[in-house]
């Protein structure tokens, strides 16, 4: 009961302390804000009619934001290696530092024990399906520039990222931690090639025992910068 | 009345259908072929007025400066990314230059060029705002994205999406926040929260007993929105929840979350 009170506590707390400055902000309650009342100097007979010259920013096209698709290899451990595809999607705030979101699905093999043992199944066909989200913060930390040949450069860049998300793979969620290194290779000014190693981790009780799990993926992606 | 009704909702539907196909074809034909077009109108062009202006050979500090454009020249501005502009020169050379340095270029009134740049003043006003937390959810992970819109400069709306991943269950949440800010002009802006919405837990794969259940929640918290730079901005919260179950004891959770959001 205590606890009960205890929230119903804080919530009029909360209710009284921001309702009262919100609705005086939301339906102008208060005090009017304070006007200038400053009369004219006496001195002054005319006016200054020079209009203030409004600042117009030039209509750049901004290329922030990164979208793009993969496809490579994911280990899952214990269920060996298969294809895995997915989309990535970066929004990025300085020239060295990005947000990422980046989603994939593959599917697991068979285990060793599922082979060995002929008919044997761990987990159902449909649980074999593996589909990832993950919530990145990413860092260029060797911006750079390669040469092909004597006449054409490119800019390219070695990020690392890492982040957090969820993992659904076996019958449940997972959740999800993963860090990587990628290479971006731009081709032009705003179409990029991508080559990625990234390690998920997740705990996992499948077999037994509860122990995180490393599934390594490796993929080649391109995205446009828009 | 109804015969010949059933006999022209077909055709209609069909013409409606395919008046729609049409008209999404040509909408994305047009942004197909304007979009080339419409970035080769939208070059601007700026005179140089500090001694040079300098081209790198990327947006980024470290790309080394391969040409330069002298004062009095004019250059047009091809895009920005983040802080950098690819620029053209009149020969034709294209390059990066940063934002300090077009600053100080004049457009064709001969005023100074001035570029948008996220501030603390739009931390405290900007009316839209997403991001990502990730934290604690009474014992278990919880990853959660949010989207608010300020009435005002104290008082924000927020929609809140929680995937909730525990040793022994699972789950989503989602709710709705009023969200009160009494100094939202500060770098380190106090906020409160109070909310409603839908929790669904079901239990892990593993577990042998335990059925789904969805349940209405309340919660009432608080905690600080930071800024960062630009339009980044860092968060971090506490919530209450009380978990109304169908049965006799409600539940009571406790949910610890840091983050990074960005506004418009």
């Amino acid at each position: 009961m205590e606890s009960r009170f205890r929230v119903l506590f804080l919530m009029t707390t909360a209710i009284g302390l921001s309702g009262c400055a919100a609705t005086k902000n939301l339906f102008g309650w208060g005090e009017p804000a304070a006007r200038s009342s400053l009369s004219e100097p006496p001195g002054q007979v005319i006016d200054p009619e020079v209009e203030r010259r409004e600042i117009k920013e030039p209509a750049i096209d901004r290329e922030d934001f990164e979208i793009g698709a993969f496809a490579g290899l994911m280990n899952i451990e214990d269920f060996g290696t298969d294809l895995v595809y997915g989309v990535r999607f970066a929004y990025h705030v300085t020239e060295g530092f990005f947000v990422e979101a980046t989603a994939g699905h593959s599917r697991a093999g068979l285990t060793s024990f599922e082979v060995l043992s002929g008919g044997a199944r761990l987990i159902s066909d449909s649980e074999r399906d593996l589909y990832y989200y993950n919530l990145n913060v990413g860092y260029n930390v060797l911006p750079g520039e390669v040469f092909i040949g004597e006449g054409r450069a490119y800019n390219t860049s070695l990020y690392l990222i890492a982040g957090l998300g969820s993992t659904e793979f076996a019958g449940d969620d997972r959740f999800t931690v993963n860090v990587g290194l990628g290479y971006r290779f731009l081709l032009t000014d705003s179409i990029a090639l991508h080559v990625d190693f990234r390690d998920h981790l997740y705990d996992i009780d499948l077999l037994g025992e509860e122990k995180t799990a490393h599934n390594p993926e490796g993929h080649i992606g391109f995205t446009v910068f828009f | 009345m109804s015969e010949p009704s059933t006999t022209t909702t077909p055709s209609t539907l069909q013409r409606t259908k395919s008046v729609i196909a049409a008209c999404l074809g040509a909408v994305l034909l047009q942004i197909v072929l304007a979009a080339p077009l419409q970035a080769a109108e939208e070059y601007r062009t700026v005179t140089v007025t500090d001694p040079y202006l300098e081209l790198h050979t990327g947006p980024g500090r470290g790309y080394p400066v391969f040409h330069v454009v002298d004062r009095g020249e004019d250059v047009d501005i091809v895009k920005r990314r983040t802080d950098w502009f690819l620029v053209r020169a009149d020969n034709g050379k294209e390059g990066w230059v940063d934002l300090a340095q077009m600053e100080l270029t004049l457009d064709p009134d001969g005023e100074q060029v001035v570029f948008q740049r996220a501030s603390i003043e739009d931390f405290t006003n900007a009316r839209w705002e997403t991001g990502f937390l990730a934290g604690d959810f009474g014992g278990a992970n919880i990853v959660s994205l949010y989207g608010s819109y300020s009435l005002n400069p104290h008082v924000a709306v927020e929609l809140w999406g929680s995937q909730i991943l525990g040793n022994f269950s699972n789950g989503w949440m989602g709710s709705v926040n009023l969200v009160h800010e009494t100094w939202p002009e500060w770098r380190v802006s106090p906020f409160f929260t109070l909310g409603a919405g839908v929790i669904h837990t079901e239990p892990k794969s593993t577990i042998v007993q335990g059925v789904d259940r969805t349940d209405q929640i309340g919660h009432v918290g608080g905690g600080f929105r930071v800024y960062v730079m630009r339009r980044f901005l860092l968060r971090a919260e506490y919530k209450s929840y009380v978990v109304f179950t169908s049965r006799d004891e409600n539940e009571e959770v406790e949910e610890w979350k840091v983050g990074f959001a960005f506004f418009f």
